[in-house]
């Protein structure tokens, strides 16, 4: 303390002498000289690692660079969405990883967003057992690691299931240890009209939403254009499919031997790593929607009463469009969360990105640096991406105040 | 004639007591009331062979799987290999010293949240500092006449609380110094932070776990060799770091700028006013968002397995696949579920009674 005081003392004194402040008090020399310092240590650190790095690649003999992603793989994946042989080469088993990262990441998406929001609903309820019910499963299932999830779905519930031979019959399709054979939808010739009514009814429910809005600015008449754009874009497909003579058949899997051919099957793996993922995140989706549902003021609902709107327009009108402001950011971070949880797939062996290609192609090429900065970028592209939309989403909905 | 003004009539039956909580919670209108029936019956029709199974049709007492006969759970093998579920492979008569150095973190963690205890600071110092350094040398040995257990001995619930308490003590300081550089004026410094940040919370642990497997020994002289340990600890500690150091940066930014102001306007250096002014205010906000992150660690240590750690999950897993013992993995799993669950379930509940007390009330945000 008293050499503080002692310093307050003598800096007006200094000051006389000297005509400026001592290189050491200026504070924007000061940070130059630290941030120099700083860069020098970490350009030492990066040089040290690197030189390290070279130096043990040479003595394992492994080349780096890029040009392993040519050769060829030679190992099989379980489930691709595009054409893969063992002959195809390791840069394409990292699109092939990638792919399937993506399908079970949008198919967790779908389904938690769904049993999310049901549950923040039901959590709110005014029934005290389903309001209840909805508490006990998101305070179950959060607290719980998603790990042990997929293990327990994958290990305890889907690898006890029957043989291929005693498989269960389930909604047309067979349950068994080999995953759940669906029967596969074949389209024939004239199917593509089928795909054609159906944008010509999604362009169709917009034009008519937009121009309900005009009208109803211009005359304050409403037209139902939420159930005539429903039923559009239901009936126009399925009327075009009955006229056309229904140009779909259906691959029906069938058994032969031990095991089904035909169909589609559902790898148990896919299905253990969906649900997991699906019923983990549903119980985060579930707060967050019943946060930003909590954050709508009460003012808000009372006006909307007062002005004698009934309560399903209210909920559509008043509550949903400003809850969705408080729920949307949350909720695309909910999104990141379960495309990077998806990487557990390889405690399962599911085929995604971390699982084929930091996984197979990294232990059969050694090529360790390049493959998981490879895996890193994806994941830190996708992570950019969402913040980049946040921003983006944050700026438009912010409240216009005057 | 008597004018007299009667006593007032009770409410009507249906509308107090059991019933009228029930036609007002449970039965008001014909959607609700078809809720409840279905929940109800779902409920009874599910939890009865769930109870059944679990408790009534159990098998509590045996040492091996003949016990195990009655068709319910088979908890003996969960009693069995207790032992190893917790202290993984440590050897049996060694134990104490795992359970002296989680008695000492409860009794010091209990310090640190019963309010009536004094010297609060203490506490957290001491958590902080000195129980890293006699916890290291309890559950390693080597020193004081303690006998030294390999890192590859150490599994179970004893090494799940070893990489989450590690992970989140050894992240809180270098969270500390990145926050503060995110916050900082000079450019380098704030750009360098914000890039580690943000690289490290944009990949999945996972990704991090493997960097530090594979990675990690070729970034050092071949004569330095890490155990396996070493290196998901440094995994775990480098992704944790950017978690933390976001939350000391939510605590920062809610100590109003007055106090930074006043600091600055006392003449206090850049370290003195965050040591002596804004740390100390903003930790203490930081609470619930550290709890919080310790949960989420908590359960990502789990991750582990996949670089061949035997945390609680791996090594109930693998002992689900001894063969004395296999088909129990029901049993194994929701072992661990109830472990994990009451931990973070424990701590998030702490975590919001903190955010409600801590519910002051600041003015004007920097």
């Amino acid at each position: 303390m008293s050499k503080e005081k002692s310093r307050a003392h003598e800096a007006p004194a200094r000051k006389k002498h000297d005509s400026g402040t001592r290189f050491w008090n200026d504070p924007g020399k000061r940070a130059l000289v630290f941030q120099t310092l700083l860069i020098g240590i970490l350009g030492f650190l990066i040089y040290t690692v690197v030189d390290n790095t070279l130096h043990n690649l040479e003595t394992r003999g492994i080349t780096t660079g890029f040009d392993f992603l040519h050769e060829e793989a030679g190992f099989g994946i379980p489930l691709s969405l595009i054409d893969y042989t063992e002959a195809d080469s390791y840069g394409r088993t990292f699109i092939v990883g990638l792919l399937n990262t993506v399908l079970v990441s949008v198919l967790g998406i779908i389904a938690a967003t769904v049993l999310g929001f049901m549950l923040g609903v039901a959590r709110l309820s005014d029934n005290w057992l389903v309001a209840k019910l909805s508490t006990l499963y998101i305070e179950i299932f959060r607290n719980i690691p998603l790990l042990l999830q997929i293990f327990f779905w994958y290990f305890a519930v889907l690898r006890a299931l029957p043989s291929p031979r005693q498989s269960i019959e389930l909604f047309g399709g067979f349950l068994n240890i080999r995953g759940f054979s669906v029967p596969k939808p074949v389209p024939e010739d004239g199917f593509g009209l089928v795909v054609a009514a159906f944008v010509i009814a999604i362009v169709a429910s917009v034009i008519l939403v937009r121009w309900n809005h005009k009208r109803q600015d211009a005359t304050g008449q409403i037209f139902p254009a939420g159930w005539v754009s429903a039923g559009l874009i239901v009936g126009l497909p399925l009327l075009t499919f009955l006229v056309s003579g229904m140009p779909l058949s259906l691959d029906r899997p069938e058994l032969r031997g031990f095991n089904f051919t035909g169909g589609m099957t559902l790898l148990p793996e896919l299905v253990a790593l969906w649900l997991a993922l699906t019923i983990y995140t549903a119980a985060f989706i579930a707060e967050t929607v019943r946060g930003g549902i909590l954050a709508v003021p009460k003012g808000q609902l009372e006006a909307s009463s007062a002005l004698g709107l009934p309560k399903r327009r209210t909920l559509r009108l008043i509550v949903i469009p400003q809850a969705m402001r408080v729920i949307i950011p949350p909720l695309t971070s909910q999104y990141l969360n379960l495309t990077k949880n998806s990487s557990l797939a390889t405690a399962i062996g599911y085929p995604d990105l971390v699982s084929v290609f930091a996984g197979t192609t990294l232990n059969q090429t050694g090529q360790a640096i390049e493959v998981i900065s490879m895996t890193m970028a994806v994941y830190l592209t996708l992570s950019l991406l969402t913040s980049l939309f946040m921003n983006w989403y944050n700026k438009r909905m912010a409240l216009v105040e005057r | 004639m008597k004018y007299e003004i009667q006593p007032t009539l009770p409410p009507p039956a249906n509308t107090v007591g059991a019933i009228g909580w029930m036609r007002k919670h449970l039965f008001h209108g014909p959607l609700s009331s078809a809720a409840t029936v279905i929940i109800a019956v779902l409920a009874v029709y599910l939890l009865t062979p769930v109870l059944q199974w679990a408790f009534i049709d159990a098998d509590w007492i045996g040492d091996s799987r003949e016990a195990c006969s009655s068709g319910g759970a088979c908890w003996v093998f969960i009693g069995n290999r207790l032992e190893q579920f917790l202290y993984g492979f440590y050897p049996s008569e060694q134990t104490w010293r795992l359970n002296l150095a989680f008695v000492l973190l409860i009794a010091l963690i209990a310090w640190m949240l019963i309010p009536r205890l004094p010297g609060k600071g203490w506490a957290g110092a001491i958590t902080l500092v000195i129980y890293p350094i006699i916890a290291y040398y309890l559950l390693i040995g080597d020193a004081f006449g303690l006998e030294y257990v390999e890192t590859h001995r150490w599994g179970g619930f004893s090494l799940t609380l070893v990489l989450a308490f590690v992970g989140i003590v050894a992240a809180l300081p270098f969270g500390i110094l990145l926050a503060l550089g995110r916050r900082s004026a000079m450019p380098i410094v704030r750009s360098l932070s914000v890039t580690y940040i943000e690289i490290w919370r944009g990949v999945p642990l996972i990704t991090v776990l493997f960097m530090a497997s594979v990675m990690l020994p070729l970034f050092f002289p071949e004569d330095i060799n890490f155990d396996k340990l070493l290196r998901a600890l440094i995994g775990i500690i480098m992704f944790q770091t950017a978690y933390m150091a976001e939350v000391v940066r939510g605590g920062l930014q809610a100590i109003p700028k007055g106090q930074y102001e006043a600091a600055d306007a006392l003449g206090l250096s850049y370290w003195k006013k965050m040591i002596l002014i804004i740390l100390p205010q903003a930790l203490k906000l930081m609470i619930p968002g550290i709890v919080n992150t310790f949960i989420a660690l908590f359960k990502d240590t789990s991750l582990v397995v996949i670089i061949g750690l035997f945390d609680l999950l791996a090594i109930v897993q693998a002992a689900s696949n001894d063969p004395d013992w296999i088909g129990f993995a029901t049993e194994g799993y929701i072992f661990v579920a109830l472990m994990f669950w009451i931990f973070c379930f424990g701590m998030s509940r702490y975590s919001q009674h903190l955010e409600k007390l801590l519910h002051t009330g600041h003015g004007n945000r920097a």
